[in-house]
């Protein structure tokens, strides 16, 4: 079997374990499966508004989930997109409050805030990584705390000690009015445009592009490329602040489209961590992360439907999340059973 | 406040938000020693948290002033076969072990806060337990003059079983064969499978330590601070730990004396504003301090921290 069926087959194969064990817990605890299924599925697609608020929470998993895989494709591990994310989050909302500007400046701009500030977040376990070869996963979650009580520091500084900011000016929302009209007015912006964007430019970044096959070839072998002539500190540190300025749009999409404010967090949002499921699914290619960011965030919005419709712990989704990315991270198992199944069949 | 008060207070502080760190990094030096990253510690502190206060509610009639300790074992061993997970996957299926580690923490909040709601009539938070981890005098100790009071004064019992455990970490990791075997097993597993060492059996060992260690750890800091399970309990502590066994450089006793520090300024930026001085510093440096210390630490500037060799990567028998 190729490796390209193998990295379609074992996600798929994936999902529906995890969909099964799922449904086996549901039983287990009391509940009917069938039920908590049919108010998963109402909760996505149901009616309008929840089609469009399945839509808003995936915008942030696409960005979230490509700066994963971004970084992935490098060697890199990026557990940091949470912390990038918080403080982009915060500078598109800094942008967007204090400025006053007419949109065509003021939107991409408090984007380019969110970016930048991402990229400086990441900037620094990239540095780190390239030049003393310390290992990004450990500098990365630290980083993740820093930006979670810096932000909320900032935060607190910037609204005179409340617990939440004014509101952005109107030039800097992604809101849509198109959108709140056909959706029953969900929350669902424009930002899916710019996540949609990003995959595509983020796709031509790998497979067409002088940039993207040297960053390829650092994760492939790092000495190889050096060999052959690479700059590979200098790939590292790149890919390192692509990542985080993916993640701190991804942040951008909270403050400027779904929320419009930023408020003091006493914990992490969970996005930047569900990006790493995302991109583990997508196997980490930017059209896996449109698939594997549409099944978690349609997944983790639809849940907030179980407790009413059926009874159920929303927490039941998180489970079921988890053992899939279990299922998928033991794709050597799956492939070594596939095949034995496919060289049997030869046999005959 | 007199200085000597200042000390007697802070020391004890320090040394109550030190000790689930101390066991839940213990933990995790001996899983990284033997080759596995450990990033689902945090996870596997919340099924200790949640294990144990459950217990505690349930038992609390019937065991009286013992359901605390039998709370922590039976924590402990719950959080150790949930650990299985992560050895399973990472050492028998060679997944990779970060994201495994990010999987466990996934499944350990989800799964306990699912029965917490399923347990609790749909509430995402359970009472509070009754029965507490206690500040006592230790008798005679306490009466000496000058270190009395700032050591054995107003003390959690928990503290000094954390340091106790710090040192017999320490002993077993560097003073009987089975901690050669298992540094061995992270250093150089090939060169140890020659000599006959059952590689992946070590791993298996190391990875269970690591949960009933950790499920002390979060069945400690369940009892005595937070006192209750909801999704907040355990928020970050998992990472401190992975933090101290950094900046202590893969051995228990640096470990500890990295935790005691990092208890010492978690106790700061929630009792510090009580103090002089510190009362004029902005918490948030406080809350950064351990994060930022850890950055620097692994960075070299705070002397070389150097991780195992074969951290993070799967055995697999016959490769080069």
């Amino acid at each position: 079997m190729s490796n390209r069926m193998t990295n379609i087959v074992v996600p798929v194969l994936a999902v529906i374990l995890g969909l099964i064990v799922g449904a086996i817990i549901m039983a287990i605890s009391g509940y009917n499966p069938v039920v908590g299924y049919q108010a998963l599925w109402e909760g996505i697609l149901g009616d309008s508004y929840n089609i469009g608020e399945s839509v808003r929470t995936i915008t942030p998993y696409l960005l979230a989930g490509l700066a994963v895989a971004f970084a992935f494709r490098t060697g890199l591990f990026n557990i940091g997109v949470e912390g990038q994310l918080i403080v982009g989050w915060f500078a598109a909302v800094w942008i967007g409050v204090v400025f006053d500007l007419p949109m065509i400046v003021h939107l991409p701009l408090a984007l380019l805030a969110a970016a930048i500030a991402g990229a400086i977040w990441a900037f620094v376990p990239g540095v780190l990584k390239a030049y003393l070869g310390v290992n990004e996963v450990v500098v990365t979650i630290m980083m993740n705390y820093v930006a979670l009580h810096v932000t909320n520091a900032l935060i607190k500084n910037m609204s005179d000690g409340s617990d939440s900011t004014e509101r952005i000016h109107e030039s800097a929302s992604l809101k849509s009015s198109f959108f709140e009209q056909i959706t029953d007015i969900s929350r669902m912006h424009n930002g899916i445009f710019i996540a949609l964007l990003a995959v595509f430019v983020i796709w031509f970044i790998l497979q067409k592009t002088t940039l993207g096959y040297e960053l390829k070839a650092v994760g492939f072998n790092r000495h190889a490329s050096e060999y052959a002539g690479m700059n590979v500190k200098k790939n590292i540190v790149v890919s390192m602040v692509i990542s985080g300025a993916l993640a701190g749009l991804a942040g951008a999409m909270e403050g400027l489209g779904t929320f419009g404010y930023v408020a003091v967090k006493s914990g992490f949002t969970g996005i930047g961590f569900d990006g790493i499921a995302v991109s583990v699914l997508g196997a980490n290619s930017p059209l896996g992360v449109v698939f594997g960011a549409t099944l978690f965030g349609s997944l983790k919005y639809g849940a907030g439907n179980m407790p009413s419709a059926a009874g159920i712990p929303e927490e039941l989704v998180s489970v079921i999340i988890a053992i899939i990315i279990f299922f998928v991270a033991s794709g050597y198992i799956f492939k070594l059973l596939l095949e034995k199944f496919s060289k049997k069949k030869e046999v005959k | 406040m007199s200085f000597l008060e200042i000390i007697a207070f802070i020391v004890p502080n320090a040394l109550f938000y030190a000790a689930p760190l101390i066991f839940t990094g213990l933990g995790t030096v001996f899983t990284e020693r033997s080759g596995v990253t450990n990033i689902g510690a945090e996870g596997l502190m919340q099924i200790g948290a949640f294990t144990a206060i459950v217990f505690n509610l349930a038992m609390a009639d019937v065991l009286s002033s013992m359901t605390l300790w039998v709370a922590i074992l039976v924590a402990m061993v719950v959080s150790m076969i949930f650990s299985l997970l992560l050895a399973v996957a990472s050492v028998t299926f060679r997944a990779d072990q970060i994201v495994t580690g990010v999987a466990i923490n996934f499944l350990a909040l989800g799964l306990t806060l699912f029965l917490v709601k399923k347990l609790f009539d749909g509430h995402g938070q359970t009472p509070m337990i009754q029965e507490r981890i206690l500040r006592f005098d230790i008798p005679y100790l306490s009466e000496i003059p000058i270190i009395g009071p700032i050591f054995f004064e107003n003390v959690y019992l928990t503290s000094y079983l954390a340091i106790l455990a710090a040192i017999i970490g320490w002993i077993v990791l560097y003073k009987t064969p089975f901690g050669l075997r298992l540094r061995s097993v992270g250093e150089h597993p090939m060169a140890a499978d020659t000599m006959g060492i059952k590689v992946n059996r070590m791993r298996y060992i190391g990875v269970m330590i690591s949960g009933a260690l950790a499920g002390i750890g979060g069945a400690i800091y369940a009892q005595s601070i937070s006192l209750d399970y909801s999704h907040a309990t355990i928020s970050g502590q998992g990472f401190m730990a992975i933090a101290a066994m950094i900046f202590g450089k893969w051995n228990p006793l640096g470990m500890m004396g990295a935790a005691i520090f990092f208890g010492f300024a978690q106790s700061l930026s929630t009792v510090g504003s009580s103090l002089p001085i510190i009362e004029d510093i902005p918490s948030v440096y406080l809350f950064i301090l351990p994060y930022v210390l850890t950055i620097l630490a692994i960075a070299g500037f705070i002397g070389k921290s150097e991780a195992p060799k074969a951290l993070n990567i799967p055995y697999v028998k016959g490769n080069r």
